[in-house]
C-alpha cells in the first residue's frame, strides 16, 4: 500500500519525502484547499520547487483543491488547477463536482482523486464520480468499517484511498456545518475548520478554557491532556450529564488493521496532519514507514510513541471498528 | 525538560541590560539570515508576540516587521497581541520546528493565549524558515563562532532527549 503524506510549507514536503512517504498532498495559499490556515501552504514557486524535489526522488505530488468553488468566484479554482497541471502535479483531489468537470474538459490526461470531503461512500456515488470525470481514486470519509470498505472495494472501478492516522473528522465530511454555526467560516468553502481567528484560550483558574466564537468549547483541568477548539469534540452539559456528545478529543490510527485494510483493497493509506509542524511530519511519517513492512507483533511498539503527539494524547481506530449501533 | 535552578537562577538574575543587548543581538542576526519568516508572517508581523520561559523571570516581547525584542521581567506584565509560555528549551525546540507545537500543547506543555491567527502565522513562518540555534548563534558570536556552535549543538542534543 502506498503512504501519502501530508505536507504544509516546504519544509514539511521534504521532511515528508525524506521521511519515505510514497506521496505528497499540499495546497495553494488561498481558500481552494481544505487547510487555510495563516501562514501555512504552498507559492506556485514553492510548489514547482517541491514536486520538482519529489520527482527526483520518485515520489509523487497531489495537490488538494477540496473546497467548494464559491458562485461568481469560479475562476479562482480553475486557474488553480490549470496552474497544479502546469507545475506537474501528479495528481488533484477534488470535491466539488463542477471542479471535477473542469479538469475532466479542461485536462483530461490529468490524474483526479475524489476528495473525503465529496463525502462519495456507497459504490453508486464513486462509480459515478468514476465514470462521468474519469476519476481514478477516491479518498473514503472515515464513517465506514473495514468490512464496509471490504464490502465496497469489489463493487467499484477505482483505487481507494483510507485515513490511516492523524486527525479524526467523525461527521459527514464537506458536509458539517459546526464550525459555520459558530463562526460564520468552514473547512468546505473557506477552508477552516474552527478558524484561528475565532479561538481563544485563557486561564480560569487551574483550568484551561477553550473558545470558538464566543462559545465555551472545552475546559481542561490543570494537567488534563488539551484538545482542538472544534465543537465535534466539544464538552458538553446536556440534561444532568457533562461530557462529549459527538467524540472526546482524540486521533485517528488505524495501523492496528493494517492487514485487514490490504485485504480488503485499499490502495492506499493517507497521513491526516497538513496543519502540523514539520517534526510531527517526519515522525509520524517514518514510524508508519516502519510499521507498513513490520510484522503485526512489531507494530505496537513502532507506533505507541506516536500517541504522545495525537490530540488527546490518545487514539482511536473510530468507526473503523465500530462498536456501536 | 525545566532548566535546573543552578542555570535558570544566574541567568534570571543577569542585569537586564545585559540580557537585553545579547538578545537584540541574536534576534537581529536570525532575522537577517532568515527573511522568508515576513513572507508566510504576512500583516501579521506587525503584531507582538510575548514569550514566557516557565523557567526563568523573563519575558521576551518581540515584533518582527519593527525588528524589536524587549526583555523584561516577569512582574511587568507587558501587553501583546499574542503569547506563549512554557518550558525555555521547549520554546527553543518549537523555534526551531524540531517538534510539534500542537503536540505540545494537548500534553500542556506550552499554554497560548491572544490572537490565535498572529500565532498560528507565526508557528508556520518559524517551522518552515529552517532556523538552527546553534549554527545562527555561531554567526552572532564572531570569532567565538567555532566554541559557541559545539556548546549549543551539545545542550541541543541532551534537551531534545526529553523532548522529542
Amino acid at each position: 500500500m502506498e503512504l501519502i503524506c501530508p505536507a504544509g510549507t516546504p519544509a514539511a514536503f521534504r521532511e515528508a519525502v525524506d521521511a519515505g512517504a510514497d506521496a505528497v498532498y499540499c495546497g495553494f495559499r488561498d481558500e481552494t484547499n481544505a487547510r487555510n490556515f495563516p501562514g501555512l501552504n504552498f507559492t506556485r514557486e514553492e510548489l514547482g520547487a517541491s514536486i520538482a524535489y519529489g520527482k527526483a526522488r520518485n515520489v509523487q505530488t497531489y495537490v488538494a483543491l477540496n473546497t467548494f468553488m464559491r458562485a461568481g468566484a469560479e475562476q479562482l479554482w480553475y486557474t488553480a488547477a490549470d496552474n497544479a497541471v502546469l507545475l506537474g502535479a501528479d495528481a488533484l483531489i477534488v470535491a466539488d463536482l463542477a471542479l471535477m468537470a473542469y479538469i475532466a474538459e479542461s485536462h483530461p490526461q490529468q490524474r483526479l482523486h475524489v476528495s473525503v470531503q465529496a463525502s462519495a461512500s456507497n459504490a453508486d456515488a464513486i462509480n459515478f464520480l468514476v465514470q462521468t470525470f474519469g476519476a481514478k481514486r477516491l479518498v473514503l470519509p472515515r464513517v465506514l468499517t473495514v468490512g464496509d470498505i471490504a464490502a465496497l472495494a469489489p463493487k467499484v472501478a477505482c483505487e481507494l484511498e483510507v485515513f490511516a492516522f492523524g486527525g479524526l473528522c467523525v461527521m459527514a465530511e464537506g458536509r458539517c456545518s459546526l464550525s459555520s454555526y459558530a463562526t460564520g467560516l468552514s473547512p468546505n468553502m473557506q477552508g477552516v475548520c474552527s478558524p484561528a481567528s475565532h479561538v481563544r484560550y485563557r486561564e480560569d483558574g487551574e483550568e484551561m478554557v477553550s473558545e470558538l466564537g464566543g462559545y465555551t468549547i472545552n475546559r481542561f483541568g490543570a494537567d488534563e491532556p488539551a484538545g482542538y477548539p472544534t465543537l465535534c469534540k466539544g464538552r458538553f452539559h446536556i440534561a444532568n450529564d457533562e461530557g462529549y456528545a459527538f467524540e472526546d478529543p482524540v486521533s485517528l490510527d488505524v495501523m492496528e488493521h493494517l492487514d485487514a485494510l490490504r485485504d480488503a483493497g485499499v490502495t492506499a493509506l493517507k497521513i491526516e496532519g497538513r496543519q502540523r509542524g514539520k517534526a510531527y511530519v517526519a515522525e509520524v511519517v517514518s514510524r508508519l514507514r516502519q510499521a507498513l513492512a513490520a510484522t503485526p507483533e512489531q507494530r505496537p511498539a513502532l507506533l505507541a510513541h506516536l500517541r504522545r503527539l495525537s490530540e488527546g494524547q490518545r487514539t482511536t481506530a473510530g468507526a473503523y471498528e465500530k462498536k456501536w449501533r | 525538560m525545566i532548566l535546573p535552578k543552578a542555570i535558570s537562577q544566574p541567568i534570571s538574575r543577569l542585569p537586564l541590560p545585559v540580557i537585553q543587548q545579547g538578545a537584540r543581538l541574536v534576534f537581529n542576526q536570525m532575522l537577517r539570515q532568515h527573511p522568508t519568516l515576513f513572507d508566510r508572517l504576512g500583516n501579521h508581523a506587525t503584531k507582538s508576540f510575548r514569550f514566557t520561559p516557565a523557567d526563568l523571570d523573563l519575558t521576551f516581547l518581540i515584533v518582527p516587521a519593527g525588528r524589536s525584542i524587549t526583555v523584561s521581567r516577569k512582574s511587568a506584565r507587558m501587553h501583546a497581541d499574542a503569547s506563549a509560555g512554557g518550558p525555555l528549551l521547549t520554546l527553543l525546540a518549537l523555534l526551531e520546528g524540531r517538534i510539534d507545537g500542537d503536540a505540545m500543547f494537548f500534553a500542556r506543555s506550552l499554554s497560548i493565549s491572544g490572537d490565535m491567527e498572529a500565532m498560528l502565522a507565526l508557528r508556520n513562518a518559524l517551522d518552515d524558515s529552517g532556523f538552527d540555534l546553534p549554527r545562527d548563534l555561531g554567526k552572532a558570536a564572531g570569532p567565538f563562532a567555532p566554541l559557541i556552535t559545539r556548546l549549543a549543538e551539545m545542550v541541543r542534543q541532551r534537551a531534545l532527549v526529553g523532548l522529542v
